[in-house]
């Protein structure tokens, strides 16, 4: 799948930071110059300036930000349900007919009309995957969620955590190429934030995908990154890019023990404080162009 | 109703034990019962008052006088004549109502130009009350069954392409963002996404519809017709015969209910995941 509109890729090259130092052959996800504007109400508003940014195959991206700066419309324009007002997003696709991405996308998004199962076995389903196949690899995914014992309840007879569980699971279980994660965790309590933390990236270690992960809680982004995306308030550039080293799989809890855990934390901390308070000022100076068609 | 009436479940069962479900069951017992003794307490009180002189008989006929007279009409074949007639027209006058009705409000809710079209048209049309319609259906379709199964359809129409549209323009984008992220044909969009997404307000649309159906056979019947339950009390009215308007409107308000009873089991049937919620 190849979103490119052909603009600008040629001519921008990203800050050092943004290509990593792996293989340059391996990079999975190639943004140059990616820009996104919408108009509301008369003005233009820049959610996205032009970005760069290379993901290698195989990483676990996450991307942090002041909460309007452009993450989701990012994530939007890399699943191509949006598309940019310039600049490129070049996909290599390695899969043999596999999906591009699957979303697991912010906020409720699992069908209520649909039971768990049929739920999981969405996106299969949707392509004509043989039903074998179907049943194996939905099998297998409720199982990792431990949704085994609700596969034919409906959404409205689990709990909030449940439900995004079953949102990972439709995602895993088609077999993308890359995962596309927008606040997974954000609507649930600590406890389950952490459990589910733990359960994804025991999961993802299973295929390593390349993963594109956005949250606004920075503890979640240093437990999961291989590289974490600092973004500024809007417009949506990239800020900073900071290298986790900690290896895998990782233990969630035993994580925090470590002195270089808090290291991250802190200098993220740091990257953010500007932008938080800058967003925020933002957000009281224009408190009426904050209005958006979804959450 | 009250506990001593029950039988213990076993001889020597600890009665301790089961207290709180038997505290349970004769409550719901206790609707039900209520449920059914009221109408038949009224039913009494009136066959009473209507024995004592004390209330009108020749504007509220006795009960067991009704009751007779729709014994009478069994018996000539009329009330199964005049009921099958309005049945029928009313489940051919569903089709054709629903079935446009369906196809305009699906179109009406998936494509924008369609509703900008059409809406204002149709919004501004249903106000009109479809009984004022009678005379210009008749000119238009005459005396016969055409013009009866016509209103039926209309009642049925009105809130069913409303209702749809509004439910399938309701379903939240974020399930069209997930189909098409998942790569979900326009087909299986419409199938999987749009209309469950829109059922439950399709099945409001059709209940409405129905209800307004059967309002509008018994008018119809009324004016220029020789079969039907409408028919059946304006005649009533004509030979002076209040039994026989009594017998007519218990037997639509039977099937009203009866209808609705219907209607919300295939709703239950259709909507399996809103059970229990
Ligand atoms: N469909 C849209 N129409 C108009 N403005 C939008 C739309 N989507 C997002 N925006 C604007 O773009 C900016 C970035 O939004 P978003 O990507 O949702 O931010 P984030 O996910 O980082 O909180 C916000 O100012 C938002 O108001
Ligand atoms: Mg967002």
């Amino acid at each position: 799948m190849t979103v490119d509109e052909g603009r600008d890729v040629a001519s921008t090259t990203g800050p050092a930071a943004a290509v990593s130092d792996k293989d340059p052959a391996d990079v999975h996800i190639s943004i140059r110059g990616l820009t996104k504007q919408f108009d509301v109400r008369g003005s233009t508003v820049t959610a996205l300036d032009s970005l760069d940014l290379d993901i290698p195959r195989g990483q676990f991206l996450v991307i942090v930000g002041p909460s309007g700066c452009g993450k989701t419309t990012l994530l939007r324009m890399l699943a191509a349900l949006e598309s940019p007002t310039s600049g490129a997003v070049e996909v290599r696709h390695g899969g043999e007919g596999r999906p591009g991405n699957s979303m697991v996308f912010q906020g409720d998004s699992i069908f209520p009309w649909m039971s768990v199962w049929d739920n999981a076995a969405f996106g299969l389903t949707m392509r004509g995957v043989p039903r074998a196949e179907i049943r194996e690899s939905v099998g297998h995914y409720l199982e990792k969620t431990g949704l085994s014992a609700f596969a034919d309840a409906y959404p409205h007879q689990l709990s909030g955590g449940m439900r995004q569980r079953v949102s990972i699971a439709r995602a895993f279980a088609n077999d993308p190429d890359v995962l596309l994660m927008d606040e997974p965790f954000s609507a649930l309590d600590e406890q389950n934030k952490t459990l589910l933390q733990a359960e994804l990236l025991r999961i993802w270690d299973e295929t390593r995908k390349t993963v594109v992960f956005i949250t606004h809680s920075v503890d979640e982004a240093v437990t999961l990154a291989d590289r974490i995306m600092v973004m500024s308030a809007q417009p949506g550039q990239a800020k900073a890019f900071v290298d986790v080293p900690f290896e895998r799989p990782r233990d969630v809890l035993e994580l925090r023990h470590l002195e270089e855990y808090g290291d991250i934390v802190y200098d993220i901390w740091q990257h953010l404080r500007d932008e938080v308070s800058r967003s925020q000022r933002q957000a009281a100076a224009a408190p009426a162009t904050g209005r958006r068609r979804r959450r | 109703m009250t506990q001593v009436a029950r039988k213990p479940a076993a001889p020597g069962a600890e009665p301790v034990a089961t207290r709180p479900v038997r505290r349970l069951l004769p409550s719901r017992r206790l609707e039900r019962t209520l449920a059914v003794l009221t109408p038949v307490g009224l039913l009494l009180i009136w066959e009473l008052a209507a024995r004592a002189g004390a209330i009108d008989t020749r504007f509220f006929p006795a009960p067991s006088s009704i009751f007779h007279q729709m014994g009478v009409l069994a018996q000539s074949g009329e009330l199964w004549t005049n009921t099958w007639a309005s049945l029928r027209r009313l489940f051919i006058g569903f089709w054709v109502g629903l079935v446009p009705g369906l196809a305009l409000g699906i179109a009406m809710g998936l494509y924008r130009p369609v509703r900008a079209a059409l809406q204002p048209l149709v919004s501004g049309t249903y106000p009109i009350p479809k009984s004022a319609l009678l005379p210009l259906i008749l000119l238009i379709f005459g005396l016969d069954e055409p013009s009866k199964i016509v209103m039926v359809a209309i009642g049925v129409f009105y809130p069913v392409a409303l209702n749809t549209a509004a439910g399938v323009a309701n379903v939240s984008p974020i399930y069209y963002d997930v189909a098409s992220n998942f790569g979900a044909s326009r087909w299986n969009v419409f199938r999987k996404v749009a209309i469950p997404g829109a059922m439950p307000s399709i099945l409001t649309g059709i209940e409405l519809g129905v209800g307004l159906g059967l309002i509008l056979i018994a008018i119809a019947e009324m004016v220029g017709a020789q079969s039907g339950l409408g028919y059946m009390i304006w005649n009533a009215w004509q030979v002076y015969s209040v039994e026989t308007m009594y017998v007519g409107l218990l037997v639509i308000a039977v099937i009203g209910y009866l209808l609705a009873l219907l209607l919300g089991a295939i709703g239950a049937r259709l909507t399996p995941w809103r059970n229990g919620k």
